[in-house]
């Protein structure tokens, strides 16, 4: 019948274009992250693809590698109080959006939410511009506080997200039965949004170890974070180190990544 | 609701009133001043960006690189947020895990291996090559095409997430319906999928093109010192020239740029969305 086989041509040919170019899409997403971790594991001097022997020689460079180790352990202890300081004021700030409805709580969501809009670089120099007028140097608290400003808004997405499949009778029910906001709280909603907490704190601590724009401004040369020092790295002397951290980054990201997406359905939570 | 609530929404709004909007304030009133100590206004600042045709042409060439990549990250976007859509949850949650390991991925790890990937000798041009597609090595690296491309792949997953969230929120007795009455799934998916979705994609649009014209480790690395956008620009004027005042202009009309598109395409998709619900 010539109707039926125009019909399946129609589901093939939308199936084949569609599949084609996920396919086209996936592998430029995805060969990347595969090709630098494979860089990471050459035996020679050069950074070419595909390696001409495979050896773990720069791996073990980085253990002499003391300005990287520093900038990464500054990294991380700025990404530690970042998520910290955001879970807990993003939160906070999450519970009353969800659940007040005035203007001005919309106004304050806009507000919490442009960070993630607006040109971040922009918004480094002028935290640098504020810093210095009010008579400081940049140090790793005024860092911490840049940070947050821009990491605040996945904690509040994720947050605002489960919140918002919160059934209020569970509430009412806690609150019937003479529990007290925070035991409410703390029994009841926190159990429920977990998972959406702990993905807007995943969210934010990548998002902070990863920064530049904020850093960029807000950090001195003691204070030198991680993306920084392998972009000055990558700039001027591209050695294979840097591949070797970076293949370190890739693996303990897809860690984390495996275990956000166990314990808090990080693939879930991000729809 | 009682009034406690509320209050728990102060303490990050003291943050961002401290932290955020007296630093652009303060950014505001230094790009009206001829010098850092501040003490005459003046509109020098602008003058000089708008009469120097070397700054416009950096404006027209960031804002335009946003439409670039943003077009790129849609025609490739949408089949997988589709694919996704129709996949088993199993197949889903893989699907997803992939398309959102670019973006937790460091940005320069992964503009680093855009360098390996595109480079003279890169895995490109090795391929291109054996293949006998090209005689010479094509210049990818340091080029606008080769901003785009990275771009597409790291802002891809902004894209993704939002028009996959419409399209799994949409009825699929909608689609099933336009099948029944006899529509193909090319014309199904023009007049009842793609229409739908377009609050989705306009937020992928948003998210999408404000992320890659601000993305200045992107930018700088695979464009080089050549290629100068708007970022790289307040960069160079802020730290290398060390002219704080015209560094705090650019920034300003920047961000006046990127607050224009974006109440553009959200004033398109409320539209869309009204014009859905009639």
């Amino acid at each position: 019948m010539p109707a039926r086989s125009a019909v399946q041509w129609d589901v093939l040919s939308i199936r084949l274009v569609f599949g084609v170019l996920s396919a086209v899409a996936l592998v430029f997403l995805i060969a990347p992250t595969l090709i630098v971790l494979i860089t990471s594991f050459t035996a020679s001097q050069s950074l070419r693809f595909p390696p001409s022997g495979l050896s773990l020689r720069w791996y073990a460079a980085l253990w002499d590698a003391d300005q990287m180790q520093r900038a990464a352990w500054n990294s991380l202890v700025i990404a530690f109080w970042t998520t910290i300081i955001s879970v807990v004021l993003g939160t906070a700030a999450a519970l009353a959006i969800a659940r007040g409805r005035s203007p001005l709580l919309r106004a304050a969501d806009l507000l919490f939410m442009s960070p993630l809009l607006l040109p971040a670089l922009a918004f480094g120099f002028a935290a640098l511009i504020f810093v210095n007028k009010l008579g400081f140097t940049p140090n790793i608290p005024f860092l911490v506080l840049g940070h947050v400003i821009v990491c605040v808004p996945f904690v509040l997405r994720t947050t605002l997200a489960s919140l918002s499949q919160l059934d209020p009778a569970l509430l009412e029910a806690s609150e019937s039965l003479g529990g007290s906001s925070w035991m409410t709280f703390r029994r009841v909603i926190l159990p429920l949004i977990s998972s959406g907490v702990g993905a807007g704190a995943f969210l934010a601590f990548m998002a902070s170890f990863d920064n530049v724009p904020v850093s960029l401004f807000l950090a001195d040369e003691r204070t030198e974070v991680l993306p920084i020092h392998l972009w000055q790295q990558i700039e001027t002397n591209l050695d294979v180190r840097t591949a070797a951290a970076s293949g370190l980054i890739v693996i303990a990201t897809l860690i984390l990544m495996l275990a956000a997406e166990k314990f808090a359905g990080l693939t879930r939570q991000m729809r | 609701m009682n009034v406690s609530d509320t209050k728990l929404a102060l303490p990050l709004v003291a943050l961002f009133v401290a932290f955020f909007i007296a630093p652009l304030l303060v950014l505001l009133a230094l790009s009206l001043h001829g010098d850092v100590a501040m003490k005459t206004w003046t509109l020098a600042n602008y003058a000089k960006f708008f009469s120097d045709s070397f700054s416009t042409s950096i404006l027209v060439d960031t804002l335009l690189l946003g439409v670039k990549a943003t077009l790129v990250c849609l025609v490739f976007g949408f089949p997988i947020a589709w694919l996704c859509a129709r996949a088993g949850a199993r197949w889903q949650s893989v699907l997803l895990f992939l398309v959102i390991l670019p973006i937790l991925t460091s940005v320069v790890v992964r503009t680093f291996s855009w360098i390996v990937i595109l480079g003279r000798q890169g895995v490109l041009n090795q391929i291109a090559m054996g293949l006998g597609l090209v005689n010479e090595p094509l210049k990818l690296l340091y080029t606008e095409t080769g901003v785009v491309m990275v771009l597409a792949q790291v802002q891809m997953p902004l894209m993704v997430l939002p028009i996959l969230t419409v399209l799994s929120r949409m009825d699929p007795n909608l689609a099933d319906a336009s099948r029944v009455l006899g529509a193909g799934e090319w014309r199904t998916l023009w007049k009842v999928t793609l229409p739908l979705s377009i609050p989705g994609i306009i937020a992928g649009c948003i998210l999408t093109y404000s992320a890659s014209i601000t993305a200045f480790v992107t930018q700088s690395l695979i464009g080089g010192a050549r290629l100068i956008y708007m970022p790289l620009n307040i960069y160079q004027q802020a730290v290398g020239a060390n002219n704080w005042p015209f560094a705090a202009a650019i920034s300003i009309i920047f961000m006046i740029a990127v607050i224009a598109v974006v109440a553009v395409l959200s004033a398109i998709a409320r539209r869309s969305e009204t014009h859905a619900r009639a």
